[in-house]
């Protein structure tokens, strides 16, 4: 009971690590409509240019900063390079352009820091928590943290969203990109503040990966575990995203722990996907996705 | 001037069908054939076959299948690459294990290929737009572990390769890269005419209609289960020809990990970069993602000694990023719509009015 | 704007052919020098492999320049070539096709999925092919794979002489008995691959071995480590590439087991593999074909010579690492075998053919390793008509929060069996294909 316990909790920290990952879609998804390729090159640029600031002695904090002025910058020149010439085509041609831009990114990151691999210690400790621990479940202290920043991060987001003009403004043009120009909000303006935020999730996700894995272009692959949980959350819905990234932890945790042996293992890869799909015949927007209505 | 429609006069029905109306398109195609089938043979090294020519017309054959699906049906697919490793390895268990003649192997590839397709196309019935990648996503993933966990499947081999066995036609061994070649042009060209006498006729025009509208398309009587699983099934057809066509024709021996996700990416990228519901852009959308890489690499690597070689790696990288977002921004709708804005400047020129 | 920016595109594609051009012309007129040995390099310096196909890109490249600027090879210069692959097999071949024509002594692809594709074609051209270390194990088998060399032992032997390892720390091989061991491999026919001679062995000295594929990249693998608790064995063996290296290590340190109790195969034993586990690592066993750390002769001399006159091909941090000393280790096998094969044709660059002899008569004594300053760097090497091999023993590094340590002197495997083995599998191949196999004296 215990192990199955344990199961169960390692499996939903496992999967707000994922949804971490899946927030980065979400948010440019439901701001611009674009499904966001490029969202695993971001979390490497991200990840290498921290690492790296870190490396020539500069303090976390200013490093933190310094990154997300990055990102910030790449948001304004994405949205001017390639979106502003790109507006109002097709969403799969966006989705082509951001191929582009992950290849990009990934050249640009590494060419400019090396390909080499970079060690990341934030000071976290990644072993098990004594207080469970004497109890018999093993839960690492770093997934705790990791959990609880994904807490704080989409609390945030979710009073930027509802308290904040800008944020108010950004619903306005998810649901309705034409309505919400004519009442006079700049569409430009609400791109490069999506991407740039995205940018944020890309580097907070990229950190709290990069020290599990170190940085290195493995970083990008993360994308493969968010793609399920983006999916059956539902596009548009940060809430699904959390939840979607819970329930496919777990399920994926319990698959492999209690069905695997019995089939020779592995099952980790496409247990999500089956999942997502079976969840989609009942809702086919997902959790959480906002359902288009067909009409003649 | 150039480029002519008048004074081209259709006196019977068969005449305003064909698929090339005009005498200036057939010409240019009768010199395209013969440039394939004499020329390139009788001139290209090695090199130009075996790493550019049969990889290019492969990847068209898999880009036209997906173009069928999501150009033409506009179902969108991320199995590509899968569906292809299920024709790889079907024609192999056929040739290895039933000694079957070679093209009644590609064609067991490709029907086996379509029968899992279409099966994996099931829920597209209810699942729509972007949310359908995760059915064909779980097609990826289910065959890719299948394929590695049942040795059964890739012969045996401890090793996990499946090694194809030698080819013949009639006797007559397939063994250098020009018949390699010829065997290869063959069967896409076959395929290719199919597929546009399919996309033209009553399937294609009903699966366009699905693309369009899918609700006004079912209104008039168009089945949307039917014509969708049957995109579904044609397009991993070409799928699993493409694939028998890479592991026997192309690499000779592969492993399951050369149909991994990432190349679905790539054969998507491939129909959008082409365009989006044509023959011509399948094959300029893959000779764009395939050859392109390698143009760059040799263009960059003129730099190699005076610019470090992991710069130039990462440089060739960023060019063809930086390509793909140019192309778009000139022409979204691929290189194919690039080809008819061309076709309609060189109607007028050079005294355009 | 369409017409200017399709008009600026013909230009961009004009000047780029005419870059080519111009560079095709140059390579022509450079044919005047005297002719030099050439030898291409397959590397990946992009993908998720990309710290393992930099690194011994680095190290090969460090030694080729350190013989040019000692002289070359008896008088002829090495000429080296990069061709990336991205680990990716179409574009392996794409390179082999590419470098084919401009006579490469031989070709070492550093990928197994590319060796396989490139197997029959490069018997077919005459054109030897060398896996140190990875490839197809039945290669070893000189008498039906006479052009593919897996030089310094293969996974099958590693397996054994693993075991083997695991058989002295337990004291015995006796103590064996009721051991368990857990495979964790990658979900690939790379991975999979050396199953079945652990069962052999888990047969014949009476432990258990479950295996744990981990599926591709392997990012995660709380499942899989729950699942190895539930089966608690006393040795892990980690059989992984990249990225799913490392995660390993640190999903040990959170279930507790010990990290002197996990034994990697040698891609999971380099620096870029344990240095991003952190803490966790310490302890961390690997198994290597060579020495490690940068206090050779020959490392410092390239530090010296090449490094320090700003001629290196790896950042300077790099050097001496795992992988690297895997590089320098392959450059050191193929000048050797180049040289060997110059005895007999003639001092002047070699033919792929005249190479197949040169790997085939390699004889790298304790002295002629002194000499090159590799002493316990690399073992002696001595490869036949029947035994492509060369040398099957492997060493044991542990890694000690900083650096790797050597552990263990070299290991034997347990050759008799994995001979078996590897005439099998030959043999199967050699049936499959039609290839008789040759006589050796």
């Amino acid at each position: 009971m215990l192990f199955f316990l344990e199961v169960i909790l390692s499996g939903l920290l496992a999967g707000v690590m994922y949804s971490l990952v899946a927030i980065g879609f979400v948010l440019i998804l439901k701001a611009s409509g674009v499904f966001n390729f490029a969202q695993g090159a971001m979390v490497l640029f991200a990840a290498l240019t921290f690492v790296c600031l870190l490396e020539k002695a500069i303090p976390f904090w200013a490093a933190f900063f310094i990154t997300l002025a990055v990102m910030i910058v790449l948001a304004v020149a994405i949205e001017r390079i390639v979106l502003r010439p790109l507006v109002a085509k097709p969403p799969i041609i966006l989705f082509m352009a951001t191929i582009g831009l992950a290849f990009f990114l990934e050249g640009l990151g590494q060419g400019i820091w090396g390909a080499d691999v970079h060690g990341l210690n934030i000071g976290i400790p990644d072993d098990p928590f004594e207080w469970l621990m004497n109890k018999g479940i093993l839960i690492s202290q770093f997934d705790l943290v990791a959990a609880f920043i994904a807490a704080i991060l989409v609390t945030v987001l979710v009073l930027f969203f509802h308290k904040t003009a800008t944020g108010t403004a950004l619903m306005a043009v998810s649901d309705d990109p034409e309505a919400a120009q004519s009442v006079g909000i700049s569409l430009r303006w609400i791109w490069v503040i999506t991407w740039s935020i995205s940018g944020f999730v890309a580097l907070v996700a990229g950190i709290m990966w990069g020290t599990r894995l170190g940085v290195q272009y493995s970083l990008s692959l993360i994308v493969l575990k968010a793609l399920p949980v983006l999916i059956l959350g539902g596009f548009e819905s940060i809430a699904g995203a959390i939840i979607a990234g819970l329930i496919i932890g777990a399920s994926e945790k319990l698959a492999d722990v209690y069905i695997g042996p019995y089939v020779g293992g592995g099952l980790e890869n496409f247990f999500p996907y089956f999942l997502a799909m079976v969840f989609l015949c009942f809702r086919p927007y997902g959790l959480f996705g906002r359902e288009a209505i067909e009409r003649v | 001037m150039l480029y002519r429609e008048c004074g081209v006069f259709k006196s019977t029905y068969a005449e305003d069908m064909a698929i090339f109306p005009l005498p200036l398109d057939k010409w240019g195609m009768g010199i395209l054939l013969i440039v394939a089938f004499l020329v390139i043979p009788m001139t290209a090294d090695r090199y130009l076959l075996t790493s550019i020519m049969i990889p290019f017309l492969i990847y068209s054959l898999s880009t036209l299948g997906l173009n069928i699906l999501t150009g033409y049906s506009g179902q969108l697919s991320l199995g590509h690459a899968a569906f292809m490793a299920v024709g790889a390895y079907t024609a192999f268990n056929l040739s290895a294990r039933l000694d079957l003649p070679i093209l009644l192997c590609f064609l067991g590839g490709g029907l086996m290929s379509a029968a899992i397709g279409s099966l994996f196309g099931i829920p597209s019935v209810r699942i729509k737009g972007f949310y359908l990648i995760v059915a064909t996503l779980a097609a990826q993933f289910t065959i890719e572990w299948v394929i590695t966990h049942w040795a059964w499947v890739s012969g045996e081999n401890v090793l996990g390769a499946i090694d194809t066995p030698p080819m013949e036609i009639l006797g007559r061994s397939i063994d250098t890269p020009v018949e390699k070649y010829l065997l290869t042009l063959v069967v896409v060209i076959v395929l290719t005419i199919f597929a546009k006498n399919l996309v033209r006729g009553k399937i294609g025009r009903a699966w366009m209609s699905i693309r369009d509208k899918a609700v006004a398309s079912e209104i008039i009587g168009v089945s949307q289960f039917r014509y969708k699983l049957l995109a579904f099934s044609v397009s991993s057809f070409y799928a699993g020809v493409a694939g028998a066509l890479i592991a026997f024709c192309h690499l000779g021996c592969v492993q399951v990990t050369e149909f991994e996700l990432l190349l679905s990416f790539w054969i998507l990228g491939m129909v959008i970069i082409g365009g989006m519901g044509s023959i011509l852009g399948s094959f300029l959308g893959a000779g764009f993602m395939v050859l392109l890489p390698i143009y760059i690499n040799r263009v960059v690597r003129m730099m190699a000694g005076v610019v470090p070689s992991d710069i130039l790696t990462n440089l060739e990288l960023m060019i063809f990023g930086g390509l793909i977002i140019f192309f778009l921004i000139v022409e979204p709708y691929g290189l194919a719509r690039l080809w008819l804005i061309i076709k309609g400047k060189l109607r007028l020129w050079p005294i355009p009015y | 704007m369409g017409r200017k920016l399709i008009f600026g595109l013909f230009a961009m594609v004009l000047v780029a052919s005419m870059v080519v051009v111009s560079g095709q012309a140059l390579a022509a007129e450079k044919k005047k020098e005297p002719p030099k040995q050439y030898i291409p390099l397959f590397a990946y310096r992009t993908g998720p492999f990309q710290a393992g196909g930099s690194g011994q890109a680095g190290g090969n490249e460090d030694w080729y320049t350190l013989v040019n600027i000692k002289g070359g090879l008896n008088g002829v210069m090495i000429e080296f070539e990069e061709c990336e692959t991205g680990y990716n097999t179409a574009r392996g071949v794409e390179c082999y096709e590419r470098v084919k024509s401009k006579n490469p002594v031989h070709i070492q692809p550093w990928s197994t999925a590319v060796a396989y594709a490139l197997i029959e074609r490069a018997t077919k051209d005459k054109i030897p092919l060398s896996t140190i270390g990875y490839g197809r194990a039945d290669a070893s088998d000189g008498t039906v794979f006479k052009y593919v060399f897996p030089l310094v032992t293969n996974y099958w032997s590693l397996s054994t002489a693993k075991i083997r390892y695991i058989a002295q720390v337990e004291g015995g091989l006796e103590k064996l008995k009721g051991l368990k061991i857990a495979n964790l491999h990658l979900d690939h026919p790379y991975g999979r691959e050396t199953r079945f001679i652990l069962e052999i062995m888990a047969k014949k000295f009476g432990f258990e071995v479950k295996h744990f594929p981990v599926p591709w990249p392997g990012i995660d693998q709380k499942s899989i480590f729950l699942n190895i608790r539930r089966f608690k064995p006393d040795w892990i063996i980690n059989r992984n590439w990249g990225v799913s290296c490392t995660v390993p290590i640190r999903e040990a340190a959170r279930i507790g087991f010990p990290r002197d109790r996990m034994l990697a195969v040698w891609w999971c034993g380099s620096e870029e593999d344990v240095m991003p586990a952190g803490p966790a690592a310490k302890g961390y066993l690997a198994t290597s074909f060579h020495g490690v750390g940068k206090d050779f002769p020959v490392i410092q001399e390239i530090l010296e010579k090449v490094h320090h006159t700003g001629k290196g091909n790896i950042s300077y941090g790099r050097v001496g690492s795992a992988l690297y000393n895997k590089g320098i280790i392959q450059g050191i096998l193929t000048t050797e075998a180049i040289l060997t094969a110059q005895k007999k044709f003639g001092n002047r660059p070699i033919t792929g053919e005249e190479m197949q002899y040169g790997l085939e008569n390699l004889n790298i004594t304790k002295e002629r390793i002194k000499e090159l300053g590799a002493e316990g760097l690399m073992p002696p090497v001595k490869t036949s008509c029947r035994n492509h091999e060369g040398f099957d023993l492997m060493l044991v590094q542990q890694w000690d929060g900083n650096k790797w340590v050597q552990v263990s002197g070299w290991i034997e495997p347990f050759k008799d069996l994995v001979r078996a083995e590897i005439e099998k599998s030959a043999g199967k191949y050699a049936k499959e294909k039609g290839i008789t196999p040759r006589k050796c004296e």
